[in-house]
């Protein structure tokens, strides 16, 4: 990676600090990254590590009373401590999220239709009958057949693929320049994972756009991403670009991460 | 699809509701004024005393449509205005969290202390007898109870991922409160107004019978009940005519919710 152009995103030494009953709980720790224009950057860790956090912190979403420190710079704007205001108009807009529980991302009680013009109409300031029409360009744009029809039913009348399709048609409504994907293909099965996976990658080639891509599968980062960022207890503790990453994996935790993916296999394969 | 309307449960209290409307309109008589002729009658058609007089020679009938209009009519804006305050406050306080949550459900929990009978004739006794002050003594009192449901349930959605996926997608406090957590509150909260209005009348009832309430010669069914109650050895009609009134009320109005509370849940069939 050469340093010619600025990234889109820059991410020097945050800490994020959540209160906990026994004082603070490091939940991400003097992390540093760096994330180009079209490129997909794989975040990979296990539970707790402090993967979730830090793209919360990204949004100016931490839970209450988080206290954050060090710099995350979009296209220059700093990010850590802006005003309620200004991050809200980045979010949904600049940064959108993909949640990682389609089932629960959706607001049961709403119609798909809603819940994709309300994030328009509040961003574009466009009316009703046009977000309708981008939502629906939108939706076909994600791969849902019939976008009329869905355009009117609930979230619990589709299905996991679906609704993964649905949350993240919601995300890229504004043609977002990042895109933060918190374990977007967990909660599915292989089959939709690899076609979700393929719709980030078609889209990604399409927009332009950059995507954090946070996961604990490797076998997924080894699908999508182009450079890999290995995280442990709120730490980075390894960055190489995806290739480099798998052959020759420099620190201990990465080999011990990539060992367990490669053990697990075996008996995946065996299956009937 | 088929959502089973309560059928028998909707007609019933359009049926009531339309009666106590009609009913004083079209009868000879009025609920107030004694007749020295027709003391105490049974039932009968001759003089169209259909449910026969009262000890005062007042038409049955007549008296008890007049206390269902009263007692619906308290019980409607009584349980609209505590659910007007009670979601309001409840679900402020639940999105607000923090500081903001402490202060508002401790302002609660201190009217929750405050005495109801006592309350009630303090503010008789500085307004005067009222039926507007009953509307005011109960709306006060139960908003209460709605307000810490709305609040819990609140709380319990706050965590739910769509609520951080509408934060993320750049909408603002008011935005996401409006959009997003009353429609999921509507169920609980139709389910609580059917528990409500069943109680509502009940107070009425209560406030009725220590006299704070509906003032004679106007009536409500818990001053009938009252009444009949007193006399219940001699003329059981007068207890039994009301009461059972009373129980329809109430049946018909869980009935309704349960269907309503049926109807807003879009994933249940």
């Amino acid at each position: 990676m050469t340093d010619t152009v600025t990234p889109l995103l820059q991410i020097q030494d945050l800490s994020v600090r959540l209160p906990s009953q026994a004082g603070e709980l490091l939940a991400v720790d003097a992390a540093s990254l760096s994330l180009q224009r079209g490129r997909i950057l794989g975040i990979a860790g296990e539970s707790g590590s402090g993967k979730t956090q830090l793209l919360l912190a990204l949004l100016g979403l931490s839970p209450q009373g988080a206290r954050l420190s060090g710099s995350a710079r979009l296209a220059g704007q700093e990010l850590i401590g802006a005003t309620e205001s200004s991050l809200r108009r980045l979010r949904g807009n600049r940064i959108a999220m993909v949640f990682q529980d389609a089932m629960t991302a959706l607001n049961p009680q709403l119609r798909i239709g809603l819940q994709l013009a309300e994030v328009l109409q509040w961003h574009r300031r466009c009316s009703r009958a046009e977000a309708r029409e981008r939502s629906l360009a939108m939706l076909e744009a994600v791969g849902i057949g019939e976008p009329v029809r869905r355009y009117a039913q609930y979230p619990h009348e589709l299905s996991g693929g679906m609704r993964q399709r649905v949350v993240i048609a919601m995300a890229l409504l504004c043609e977002p320049d990042l895109l933060l994907a918190d374990e977007p293909t967990t909660a599915l099965d292989v089959t939709v994972q690899a076609q979700i996976l393929d719709l980030l990658l078609d889209l990604r080639d399409r927009t332009g756009m950059a995507i954090l891509f946070v996961t604990h599968d490797l076998g997924v980062l080894a699908q999508i991403a182009d450079d890999v960022v290995v995280m442990q207890s709120g730490q980075v503790v390894e960055q190489a670009d995806a290739l480099t990453l798998f052959a020759s994996p420099r620190h201990a935790y990465t080999q011990r991460l990539l060992a367990a993916a490669r053990r697990l296999e075996i008996p995946a394969q065996e299956a009937p | 699809m088929t959502r089973r309307l309560p059928r028998v449960s909707l007609a019933l209290l359009g049926l009531l509701v339309l009666a106590s409307v009609v009913v004083p309109w079209v009868s000879p008589y009025d609920y107030y004024t004694p007749s020295w002729d027709a003391l105490d009658l049974g039932p009968q058609w001759q003089d169209w005393h259909l449910l026969g007089t009262d000890d005062l020679g007042r038409d049955l009938l007549v008296r008890l449509m007049w206390g269902c209009r009263i007692s619906l009519l308290v019980a409607a804006a009584a349980s609209l205005t505590s659910l007007f305050i009670g979601v309001l406050w409840g679900v402020t306080a639940g999105y607000a969290g923090g500081r903001t949550d402490g202060w508002m459900m401790r302002a609660v929990d201190v009217l929750y202390s405050v005495p109801f009978i006592p309350f009630v004739i303090v503010l008789t006794v500085i307004f005067g007898r009222d039926i507007v002050l009953l509307f005011i003594a109960i709306g006060a009192v139960s908003w209460l109870d709605i307000a810490r449901i709305v609040r819990g349930q609140t709380l319990s959605l706050r965590q739910r991922e769509f609520i951080e996926a509408a934060r993320a997608g750049g909408l603002s406090g008011a935005q996401i409160i409006r959009r997003h957590l009353l429609p999921n509150l509507l169920g609980i909260v139709i389910v609580y107004l059917t528990l409500t209005i069943p109680t509502v009348i009940l107070i009425e009832a209560f406030l009725s019978f220590l006299g704070l309430g509906a003032q004679s010669p106007l009536t409500s069914l818990g001053v009938l009940i009252a009444d009949g109650a007193a006399q219940m050895r001699g003329r059981p009609r007068l207890l039994i005519c009301p009461a059972v009134l009373l129980a329809l009320i109430v049946y018909c109005c869980n009935r309704i919710g349960d269907a309503l509370r049926d109807a807003y849940d879009p994933s249940s069939t």
